[in-house]
């Protein structure tokens, strides 16, 4: 079964999404909440990196976090789905655990 | 006042901003800092670099999803403080993807090099 990875701090000031991406499994989901979000956005100097991120795992933002931080969800980097707490709930029920790298 | 505020004393003053709002509590603090600080006449510089110019981004809406207080608007306020020495590092938002643009106050933009004299030529600098 598949793990949820959750990122709740900058990749430019942590390195907890470099610590999650090595240690993720191909097929897992991830997800970035708080000031993990700003690792979604388009025209970072990431943004290459977390689109290929996006074709080896499910990669997720959650949507208040970009709202609270004035992210444009529609700026995301391809093949990241924005989600809402709803969905949230959904991905800790779907896999099989949670892992949150804080 | 004591003596020393009544000699009229102006040192140049800067708050370094350095951390994104809302995933910690540093950057409301460094700004109730700077709103007290405005009370004793000094000369207030205010910088934005790494994840600090997350700040000053337009936009934010903190409230409405994640309950949490939207404090960017006081930093228009600032103004009305005297407090208008505003400085974001070039670098910092480039790496970001954000320009002038997406700032919601009027910045001075200067390079990290630039940056890194300013601070050299300050008084006082408080991080945060």
């Amino acid at each position: 079964m598949s793990t949820l990875h959750t990122v709740n701090k900058s990749p430019f000031e942590r390195a907890n999404l470099d610590a999650c991406l090595g240690h993720a499994l191909p097929g897992d989901a991830i997800l970035l909440i708080e000031d993990g979000v700003f690792a979604a956005m388009k025209a970072t100097n990431l943004a290459a990196r977390m689109t290929d991120a996006a074709k080896t795992f499910k990669l997720y933002a959650l949507a208040a976090d970009l709202k609270a931080r004035g992210m444009d969800p529609a700026n995301v980097v391809d093949g990241c789905t924005v989600v809402d707490y709803a969905g949230f709930v959904d991905l800790a029920a779907a896999n099989s655990a949670v892992n949150a790298w804080l | 006042m004591d003596e020393e505020f009544e000699s009229g004393v102006v040192k140049k003053f800067m708050y370094v901003n350095r951390k994104a709002p809302y995933g910690t509590i540093y950057a409301l603090e460094v700004l109730e800092m700077v709103l007290i600080s405005a009370a004793f006449d000094q000369d207030v510089h205010m910088a934005f670099l790494d994840d600090g110019v997350y700040q000053i981004k337009k936009g934010q809406d903190p409230m409405s999803g994640a309950g949490m207080k939207n404090f960017s608007p006081t930093y228009r306020a600032l103004e009305g403080y005297d407090i208008e020495k505003l400085y974001v590092e070039q670098e910092s938002l480039e790496e970001r993807g954000l320009t002038e643009a997406d700032l919601l106050v009027p910045v001075e933009v200067l390079s990290r090099a630039d940056m890194a004299k300013l601070m050299g030529e300050m008084d006082v600098i408080l991080g945060g």
